[in-house]
């Protein structure tokens, strides 16, 4: 019914469709397209002088074998930063998600968009107020000393002196809170898609509340679960926010090197590999993503 | 489930939701606090100081405006271009389709650092000076696949026999456009609108590599952290979140309505 008035439009007027994805189109060209591939020649030059962005382009192969020796570690470090906030955030997400799909009932729209409210003030002042939470005097620590829990924090490593702000652990919960929303949204879009009688029949079959967990809602949630960090991943590994503000000089992560590398030490070159080499890397994790379970998780949120 | 397990589950959603809450509450407490220094980061007393003059800070007050101006053409041309693009889309099954969808999602996809840098190094490439105009270019790249990709899914509910059914009837393609076209897409691009322009307001990466000597919000508060957190900033954050949150509002409860 609906499928047939659509595909006369287009049969009649083929050019429209071209003609309304033109303008876009170019403007991804423009301003996606040519920025990415203008980091090619510049991943291969070499600097003109210190202080300009003016380079050489000198085919220079060196700038790759420079950065993936010099940056390994923080890639490596960023990994972890940004590995072990993504389980954290689904650490809490995953049950978040099972109650707002079991439970949720008719106020489930409303208790998603609960969810996504606190992402609608400014980015920079929830890191202003993350820092207030985490300050030494501050609320966090405060009830992690009134408990007495601070002497194992700091032998797991959690607290170094007793302080939170300035640690990677405080980087680590940034990006953790900030990868919430990101982890939510999918994993309830792939829950949505268990039928509560299943649950029921698998309650007739005798199966418990651990096997029904473990055999019917955790593989029927697994695309999402991907999906989500997958999301997550992307924004946590780029991320210069939380490990600026909230990290110390030993917590900076590979986006922090890149944008130091252009801004402050004028080495665009290695910046521009250091660019690709990453942008290679997620989009083929990306790449990977939707191959294996399909991209209907990943474009719901 | 048994009755301790979902006790549990409710338990754990509860504690989230504060979590993600915590932070709201201390900007909204402390747009109310009296700070005794530069920082606002320690609660010191309680005033209505701040939002009787939220717009004392000059500086912050200005970025805000930038932010502001930099979101409305930003938003504009994304939510025109990406509305296009998704009407394009939702008329063609052509075997472009696949290849234009990826196009619009690899800029979400890229780590935003990479976006910054690219666009960057384009801008000195083509000695094009960064400004205002560099950050409205560099925002409505961004915010464009948004727009689409919001548009697009919007349009999976439009009946466009509607349109045929006009045309049959004798109107002309403007009248169409107009009184049936436009209508049906007033949501999904008003959604798309809104989108692109809260991003806009919130990029800080992306604008710090296009912005030159323009000083945006975010860029603002990016400096702030080493010179002065006034409670202002918390003040203005805090009408972004109503303000969000009303529209938010609006949007649920039309959608309830119909």
């Amino acid at each position: 019914m609906n499928a047939s008035p659509r595909s006369s439009v287009a049969e009649a007027r083929p050019s429209w469709p071209w003609a309304l994805l033109a303008p876009g189109l170019l403007w991804l060209l423009l301003w996606f397209v040519a920025p990415l591939a203008s980091l090619v020649p510049m991943s291969l030059s070499e600097p003109r002088d210190r202080f300009s962005l003016a380079v050489n382009f000198t085919g220079r192969l060196d700038n790759y074998a420079e950065v993936i020796g010099q940056y390994a570690p923080i890639l490596l470090r960023s990994l972890q930063i940004a590995g072990s906030a993504s389980l954290i955030a689904l650490l809490i997400a995953y049950p978040l998600a099972c109650w707002i799909s079991f439970r949720g009932g008719r106020f489930k729209g409303l208790l998603l968009g609960l969810v996504v409210v606190p992402f609608f003030t400014s980015y920079l002042v929830r890191t202003i107020a993350l820092t207030t939470l985490l300050a030494d005097q501050g609320p966090v620590l405060s009830l992690v000393r009134a408990l007495g829990l601070d002497g194992g924090l700091e032998s797991i490593g959690l607290l170094s002196d007793g302080r939170l702000l300035n640690t990677a652990a405080a980087v680590v919960i940034g990006l953790a809170y900030n990868m919430l929303p990101y982890l939510v949204l999918p994993l309830v879009v792939s829950l949505e898609s268990i039928e509560p009688q299943w649950l029921e029949a698998a309650a007739d079959l005798h199966a418990g509340g651990f096997s029904t967990f473990y055999r019917v809602i955790w593989p029927l949630s697994l695309p999402g679960l991907s999906a989500g960090v997958v999301l997550s991943l992307i924004p946590g590994l780029g991320d210069v926010v939380n490990a600026q503000f909230l990290g110390g000089p030993n917590d900076r992560m590979i986006g922090n090197a890149i944008s130091n590398l252009v801004l402050v030490q004028g080495q665009a070159p290695k910046a521009a590999a250091l660019a690709l080499l990453l942008m290679t890397l997620m989009t083929g994790a990306v790449l990977a993503q939707v191959r294996r379970h399909g991209s209907r998780e990943l474009t719901a949120s | 489930m048994s009755r301790i397990a979902a006790r549990l589950l409710t338990l754990w959603a509860g504690l989230a939701y504060g979590l993600l809450f915590a932070p709201i509450v201390v900007i909204v407490l402390f747009s109310f606090n009296l700070p005794s220094g530069r920082f606002n980061l320690i609660w010191q007393g309680f005033t209505l100081e701040n939002w009787l003059h939220p717009f004392r800070d000059r500086a912050l007050t200005d970025a805000f405006l930038t932010s502001l101006s930099l979101a409305l053409a930003a938003s504009l041309i994304a939510t025109v271009l990406g509305g296009l693009m998704a009407i394009g889309l939702s008329r063609s099954q052509g075997r472009a389709h696949g290849a234009i969808e990826l196009l619009l999602v690899l800029p979400l996809t890229s780590p935003e650092i990479v976006l910054a840098a690219s666009l960057l190094n384009l801008f000195v490439q083509i000695n094009l000076p960064r400004g205002f105009g560099t950050l409205v270019l560099a925002h409505s790249l961004f915010c464009l696949s948004f727009a689409a990709l919001t548009m697009k899914a919007r349009l999976g509910g439009v009946d466009w026999s509607l349109e045929a059914a006009a045309q049959d009837l004798g109107a002309t393609p403007l009248r169409t456009f107009g009184q049936i076209t436009l209508p049906l897409l007033a949501p999904g691009l008003l959604a798309a609108f809104l989108l692109s322009f809260s991003l806009s307001l919130d990029d800080y990466i992306i604008s710090a590599f296009t912005a030159g000597q323009v000083i945006v919000f975010p860029l603002y508060i990016a400096g702030a952290f080493q010179r002065e957190i006034s409670p202002q900033i918390h003040v203005m954050a805090t009408m972004v979140l109503l303000v969000s949150i009303g529209l938010l509002g609006l949007g649920l409860g039309s959608k309830d309505g119909e």
